[in-house]
């Protein structure tokens, strides 16, 4: 085998309260791609951005042709030849393709003031033509699809000279005809010499395009094996492996307790297929997945946050009608959302208008005065039963810490009398003694007979908090587990049945 | 030939996207020519050399300060300074002309080099202090109308002494008979856009104009040094803000220290009305021009109807938010 044209040794990277990357090797040969995979907070990106300059490695080497090298910013990582393609693109879209190709390396005419634009077009019509690309390097970025737009942004990558491609997701936006082309792209670079580090989440892919397989899991180095001399049961058995924090888990619930919430046949565009499901009194519905599978959209579509194609909703065995978040927290649903500084709390107000924000009408009296004594109580009383810790009802939220805001949160949708809870993601950016607590709260909650529906990408959360789990991949449901049935393999598996995947196997089936 | 099909029909898609913003520039231009026509009709005053030759004098210092901040704009940035920085410079060069007796070509250097130094520093507010450029140019408008006070000790500097200086703005390159002669503020108001319009549409500096309002963080990450350029767009403006102060002064014949708040809102204003977006990326010199003309035919012709001024303000108005609104809309499909 050829010589590696990166080889990374002990590489240690932290973040304050988080040792995102301890002791990481890895290496990566010319013409091969390597594929990067482990669960979400694994390390992975973290590791690609020490690698591409937007990160700075804490100790550790970083070899490029067996030489060490420092990659101070992303620029340094260009010039070494290593460039990455984010999975958020960086194009400019009032611009033309071949504007973008060029951006900050324009050729001037014979005058050296004047841009020439006739070169430029001619020399991205060259690259394009390399990668046997069609596309017109005179229209706009805006104008073309997110596929297009990618092929830009590799063609880019390529014209600094790249010969290490970074790819993070390439994947996560492309429908099962851009993916081929896509490859097809990737197999046309790799016989070119190119090096590929690929990130991706869909398992499926990964033995169709991958020549090594590098597992992470918690910011270490798992394993790295090649492609023809392993499975993906192995692979996801590698990824998993961590064990679970030893706790009860939960015991399968009664079959005949009352159903709360109910979906049937919800769609919305192509992110959401079809969702039906129940949601009992007093359970916890895990809703597993991941990253971009469709929960946070079911739960928004469900809550009126976003308009849906067809479907009906049920509360309490009564059809209703939700177009808007009013209509949805009139039925007693509440929603908390997984971007809580965002869509959750209003940072710069106090304990006790946040969790009076969400019932301001049963807080005004006579001529519109708010009842301060009466938001006071009510504060007071959740703030107690929820045990926030805060020195004062006054305090603003931004001096509490992300698990009192996450409760004070709760309290809001609490004094609002809700009987169903969406939480989306309720402990991410939570520390884990923080996150013991909101367990045990959200046990308290679905005791006293709320509904709780919980989104979370933590599998050890999901099967340690739900009664029953909801599995999600592509905006369809998967399968549906209940907590005696329910495994880490056995939802990674649901998670990653891709809807071609079933197809493939569907024809297998009929060929048999 | 796949490849050739192709080409062709991603061809056809631009061509249905040119041909929607030049629908948009067709529509501000068919609106312009449909207030002439139709001010024509109702006035037999309007359509006559003389008050045409007003209307294209009303616009000329009004359309300058426009291509300018038309620049800051499709960074997606703002400058609410231009107004009073422009009687600033107007000020600093009646101050080297009138007392400091210094030629009138270092006057109209001192202008500019005001204009170019306020910018820059909007631009070193903006682009390194990160203040907001709502913000920035603000105090800046302050800034520069209260420098303006203290320089001119509050009243007017006149040019009396310096009939040349009058000659800049009301004096005629180009005159046709008696009572058509085009005033050479109109002159240097087409030559200031024509050289915007080469600057931004054809070099380095219009290229990163567009893609620093585009994408910032993309640009910044292709390894430009964003914050120069922007710094670099608000001194450019700044300059031609600069152009428009030696032709108000000239026009006068005195620099007013009082005079300029106000005179940015017209000029955003053109720059809105002519279909440049305000979040950036996007804009025109063409469309900023038959912006400001749109804005000076209206106010004239109202005049004329003898409209009282008042309502000739509320029409402003409300085509502002017409014209914006008409943007939106071609935006969302």
């Amino acid at each position: 085998m050829a010589e590696p044209l990166i080889v990374v040794k002990n590489l240690n990277k932290s973040f304050p309260g988080v040792h995102a990357l301890k002791d990481i090797r890895f290496d990566l040969y010319p013409g091969e791609v390597h594929t990067l995979v482990g669960e979400n907070g694994a390390g992975k990106s973290t590791l690609m951005k020490v690698i591409s300059g937007v990160y700075q490695k804490d100790s550790g080497e970083i070899l490029l042709d067996g030489k060490p090298v420092a990659i101070p910013n992303p620029k340094a990582a260009q010039k070494l030849g290593i460039s990455i393609i984010h999975q958020e693109l960086n194009l400019m879209n009032h611009l033309t393709a071949a504007q973008n190709i060029f951006i900050g390396r324009e050729p001037k005419d014979r005058t050296g003031i004047f841009l020439d634009e006739r070169t430029i077009n001619k020399k991205a019509q060259e690259l394009f033509g390399l990668l046997k690309i069609d596309i017109d390097p005179r229209v706009k970025i805006g104008e073309l699809t997110i596929a297009k737009q990618q092929m830009v942004e590799i063609v880019k990558a390529l014209s600094y000279d790249a010969r290490v491609l970074i790819m993070d997701e390439p994947t996560s936006p492309l429908n099962d005809a851009e993916i081929e082309e896509l490859f097809g792209i990737i197999r046309d670079l790799r016989s070119k010499g190119v090096a590929i580090i690929y990130i991706s989440h869909r398992m499926d892919e990964l033995f169709r395009i991958s020549d090594r397989i590098t597992v992470m899991r918690d910011g270490q180095y798992v394993d790295t094996l090649k492609v023809g001399e392993t499975n993906l049961d192995h692979v996801i058995s590698l990824m998993v492996g961590r064990s679970i924090e030893v706790t009860a888990p939960q015991v399968d619930l009664g079959a005949n307790r009352p159903v709360m919430l109910e979906v049937r046949g919800l769609n919305r565009g192509k992110a959401l297929k079809d969702i039906s499901f129940t949601a009992k009194k007093g359970e916890i519905l895990g809703f597993a997945g991941l990253m971009g599978a469709g929960r946070t959209e079911a739960a928004r579509a469900i809550f009126g946050a976003d308009p849906i194609d067809s479907g009906e909703i049920f509360v309490n065995g009564a059809k209703v009608s939700i177009r808007h978040p009013c209509d949805a927290v009139r039925h007693g649903i509440g929603y908390l959302s997984e971007d809580r500084k965002r869509f959750g709390i209003a940072v710069g107000m106090d304990v006790e208008t946040n969790s009076a924000m969400a019932s301001m009408g049963r807080f005004t009296g006579f001529a519109g005065f708010v009842k301060r004594k009466d938001i006071r109580k009510a504060a007071e009383d959740h703030v107690a039963k929820l045990s926030i810790k805060t020195p004062s009802l006054q305090q603003k939220l931004k001096f509490l810490s992300g698990g009192n805001q996450q409760k004070v949160v709760i309290a809001k949708w609490l004094i609002r009398n809700c009987d169903i809870l969406f939480f989306d993601e309720p402990t991410r950016g939570i520390d884990i003694g923080a996150k013991q607590e909101i367990y045990s709260l959200l046990n308290e909650l679905a005791d006293a007979g709320k509904t709780i529906i919980m989104i979370s990408s933590e599998l050890p959360e999901i099967l340690r908090l739900s009664h029953r789990i909801i599995v999600m991949c592509e905006g369809r449901i998967t399968g549906e587990l209940s907590a005696s049935e329910a495994t880490q393999e056995r939802i990674m598996k649901l998670a990653t049945q891709r809807e071609t995947m079933v197809k493939a196997a569907a024809k297998q089936t009929v060929k048999e | 030939m796949a490849t050739a099909a192709t080409v062709k029909t991603e061809g056809a898609q631009k061509d249905a996207f040119t041909s929607s913003q030049a629908k948009q520039k067709i529509l501000a231009f068919s609106s312009l020519v449909i207030l002439i026509v139709g001010f024509s009709l109702a006035s037999p005053n309007f359509f006559q050399p003389a008050n045409l030759i007003a209307i294209m004098l009303a616009t000329a210092v009004n359309g300058v300060l426009a291509v300018g901040v038309n620049f800051i704009i499709i960074t997606g940035g703002i400058d609410l300074s231009i107004g009073t920085m422009m009687t600033l410079t107007a000020v600093m060069s009646a101050q080297a002309i009138v007392n400091w007796h210094l030629p009138i070509w270092v006057g109209l250097a001192v202008a500019i080099l005001t204009g170019v130094i306020c910018g820059g520093l909007s631009g070193v507010m903006v682009a390194k202090l990160k203040l907001p450029p709502f913000i920035a140019t603000l105090g800046m408008n302050l800034f520069t109308k209260g420098l303006s006070l203290i320089i001119a000790h509050s009243k007017p500097i006149y040019f009396s002494d310096y009939p040349a200086y009058n000659q800049i703005s009301m004096g005629s390159l180009f005159t046709f008979t008696e009572d058509f002669q085009i005033p050479n503020a109109v002159l240097i108001f087409f030559a200031v856009a024509i050289v915007s319009a080469i600057i931004l549409t054809k070099t380095t500096f219009g290229r990163y104009t567009f893609a620093i309002g585009s994408n910032e963080e993309a640009v910044r990450l292709s390894g430009i040094d964003t914050d120069k350029w922007k710094i670099a767009v608000y001194a450019f403006c700044g300059a031609i803000v600069g152009v428009a102060g030696i032709m108000i002064a000239s026009r006068l014949s005195s620099a007013q220290p009082a005079l300029g708040q106000g005179y940015e809102l017209d000029a955003i204003a053109a720059v809105v009305i002519g279909g440049t977006s305000m979040s950036g990326g996007e804009g025109t010199i063409l469309g900023t021009i038959i912006g400001a003309f749109i804005i000076s035919t209206l106010t004239n012709g109202l005049r004329i109807l003898s409209v009282p001024q008042e309502w000739q303000i509320v029409t402003t108005g409300a085509i502002i938010i017409f014209a914006v609104y008409l943007d939106i809309l071609r935006r969302r499909k």
